[in-house]
């Protein structure tokens, strides 16, 4: 790697941790309003749609149903609140908007679905977003469209056997322009997947169903930087990048939360998560420069 | 001295040809083909039901434009709404109980919760085949008209078959549609008979009794209105492909001038045409004299299909005795 390549890769890693940053801040507006819900994944996944949606995807803000656009597909619709955090960053909704997450009357739901701009299928009944995200690629292979898609799914969802379904077909007709990430939290509903239904190895599950596979700490942007240009190079295969992330990341309370697959917060709470996630967001540029 | 072939099952490989007297070979393949032929967003999709949905033709017509998924139903209606998504008119085939049963969370959420343009194409509807309850697609009219958004056909032989294709091509939205399959019965002149989507088709007048039918029994209810008419009988038969969104206008019309119908459908009782039908009349307050011919509840057995058609009794005498008795109660 020569210097100049290093140094453009530095200065942009930066600025998408400024962004996964804003994106938490989005995240813990929409929390503290309802004063409930997902916000451990909307914080936990922030670092990947920071990478996504300001470094990755060719999309237009001002023109979604650009044809050669590629496409993210949110299987996990509680996960909504991540993505309506990233939407807002890009400009396809207003930040004023974030403020009627979950209300009713809204184009905000908790769980996320197409009637929210940006918002490529519905997912939250899980195991939706592969199968789609196959065909999505197949599409673009017979149009001969650059589009690449790219579907984020999570560690609990494993348990669904569409899953494996579209992970087959996925590998079957060798589609390279297919990004699946597998967010693992290691919480689900009812708690912890390896109590719940053990969906470990991740890693070989995926590389023995034909995928090109690699597992990273998914909060490390220079690590899903860095993972996306290795999956570009494989050719004639689908990619899987196994995400270990950390529910709540960047707010020390929530972090620290045993259960927190939906979290209740008091009112009190919200002012002491502010100042964390700006504490550590302080603490992490000053280590970074 | 000769003895007769028994009746046995293995006859469900080919489609149910029973009382036909004409036959056409595969309409639904070959409806495909033109369709295709005339609009290059048309792509099939299988679950390793290819030879057994007449789908096959199309994926030797158009291989780059066919894609097999194989034994997966939910990924079936995953992958073609994906490619819906992407401008594509997506037919995805596979068998009524495989599509309806295994699949309903991807037909509901993935296909019509987003008006997702995927056309559901379901072989082996209620007793078209001797296999028994894994096979027969017995409930699933009842399942797909549950669906908000989801269009919902019945076609009646091959004439109508080859009909519905570039009709529901053209129609922007998901629809299910069930198939005949291999020698298909041609029962509906194509010189006098159009598909309308949406639209009952009024196919005899009659004043005494109306019979209303959808699918195959359609081509049962025309006979059992012969037999009416040579017992002195007037039956009215109204033909009903579509049955959502159900054609409310022309079956009130019908049954505010004659108020006794019997409902033919191959398809458990409740849930479907009669269903329909009866939601129909309970909303618009009419009070009617209904007797419904179709499946009982409860999973049917295996068998030849004249055997199956005797045993579940769906025969053209069937909906002729229902409709007697609806008449002979009047007159009493």
């Amino acid at each position: 790697m020569n210097g100049v390549e290093v140094s453009t890769q530095e200065s942009s890693i930066a600025s998408l941790e400024q962004r996964a940053v804003s994106l938490r801040r989005h995240v813990l507006r929409m929390g503290e309003r309802v004063g409930q819900g997902y916000v451990g994944q909307g914080l936990g996944i922030a670092d990947l749609l920071a990478v996504l949606y300001f470094g990755e995807l060719k999309y237009d803000p001002n023109n979604l149903a650009w044809s050669d656009r590629d496409r993210f597909l949110l299987s996990i619709g509680h996960y909504s609140i991540g993505l309506y955090g990233a939407l807002a960053e890009a400009g396809v909704i207003t930040a004023d908007e974030l403020d009627t997450y979950g209300a009713d009357q809204s184009r905000l739901e908790m769980a996320g679905s197409e009637i929210t701009p940006g918002f490529e299928m519905t997912g939250g009944s899980l195991g939706h977003g592969l199968g789609q995200a196959v065909g999505m690629a197949l599409g673009a292979r017979l149009d001969r469209r650059p589009s690449r898609i790219f579907n984020l799914l999570s560690d609990g969802e494993l348990q669904e056997g569409a899953t494996w379904e579209a992970a087959m077909a996925a590998s079957h007709y060798r589609l390279e322009n297919l990004f699946a990430f597998i967010d693992c939290n290691n919480q689900q509903a009812d708690g912890p997947p390896a109590q719940v239904l053990n969906v470990e190895p991740v890693h070989s599950k995926w590389e023995s169903f034909g995928w090109d596979t690699q597992r990273i700490n998914g909060n490390d942007i220079r690590a899903i930087v860095k993972a996306l240009e290795a999956a570009k190079k494989i050719k004639d295969k689908p990619h899987a990048i196994v995400l270990d992330t950390l529910m709540g990341k960047g707010v020390l309370a929530f972090e620290q939360r045993e259960k927190n697959h939906f979290i209740r917060v008091e009112p009190s709470e919200w002012k002491i998560a502010r100042e964390q996630l700006e504490e550590g967001a302080q603490a992490s540029k000053k280590r970074s420069s | 001295m000769s003895t007769a072939a028994p009746r046995v099952t293995g006859n469900i490989l080919s489609s149910d040809t029973y009382g036909a007297e004409q036959t056409a070979n595969a309409p639904f393949g070959e409806a495909l083909i033109r369709a295709a032929e005339a609009n290059p967003r048309i792509v099939g999709l299988t679950a390793d039901l290819g030879k057994y949905t007449d789908i096959h033709l199309f994926a030797n017509r158009f291989p780059e434009r066919f894609f097999q998924i194989g034994m997966a139903e939910q990924n079936l209606i995953g992958v073609a709404a994906g490619l819906s998504r992407s401008g594509f008119i997506p037919f995805a085939t596979t068998y009524c109980v495989f599509a309806t049963r295994r699949a309903y969370d991807f037909i509901a959420i993935g296909a019509a919760l987003g008006h997702a343009n995927v056309k559901i194409i379901a072989g082996l509807p209620g007793l078209t085949t001797g296999y028994g309850g894994t096979h027969q697609g017995i409930e699933d009219l009842a399942l797909m008209r549950s669906i908000p958004n989801l269009t919902v056909i019945d076609p009646c032989d091959a004439t109508e078959l080859s009909q519905v294709v570039p009709v529901i091509a053209e129609y922007p939205g998901p629809v299910y549609m069930r198939l005949l399959r291999g020698q298909v019965p041609i029962t509906l002149d194509p010189a006098k008979y159009q598909f309308e989507l949406g639209k009952a088709k009024l196919l005899c007048e009659g004043n005494d009794v109306a019979i209303i039918s959808t699918g195959l029994m359609t081509a049962r209810a025309l006979k059992a209105v012969t037999q009416l008419r040579d017992n002195g009988v007037s039956a009215a038969l109204l033909h009903v492909s579509t049955l959502k969104p159900f054609d409310k206008e022309s079956v009130l019309s019908l049954l505010r001038r004659v108020p006794r119908v019997v409902t033919v459908e191959n398809h458990f009782i409740t849930g479907g045409l009669a269903s329909a039908l009866a939601d129909t009349v309970v909303d618009a307050g009419l009070a009617v004299q209904i007797r419904r011919v179709g499946i009982p509840d409860c999973f049917c057995e295996s068998g030849s299909i004249p055997y199956l058609v005797q045993r579940y009794q769906m025969d053209t005498e069937n909906i002729a005795s229902a409709a007697s008795e609806l008449v002979e109660k009047q007159l009493a």
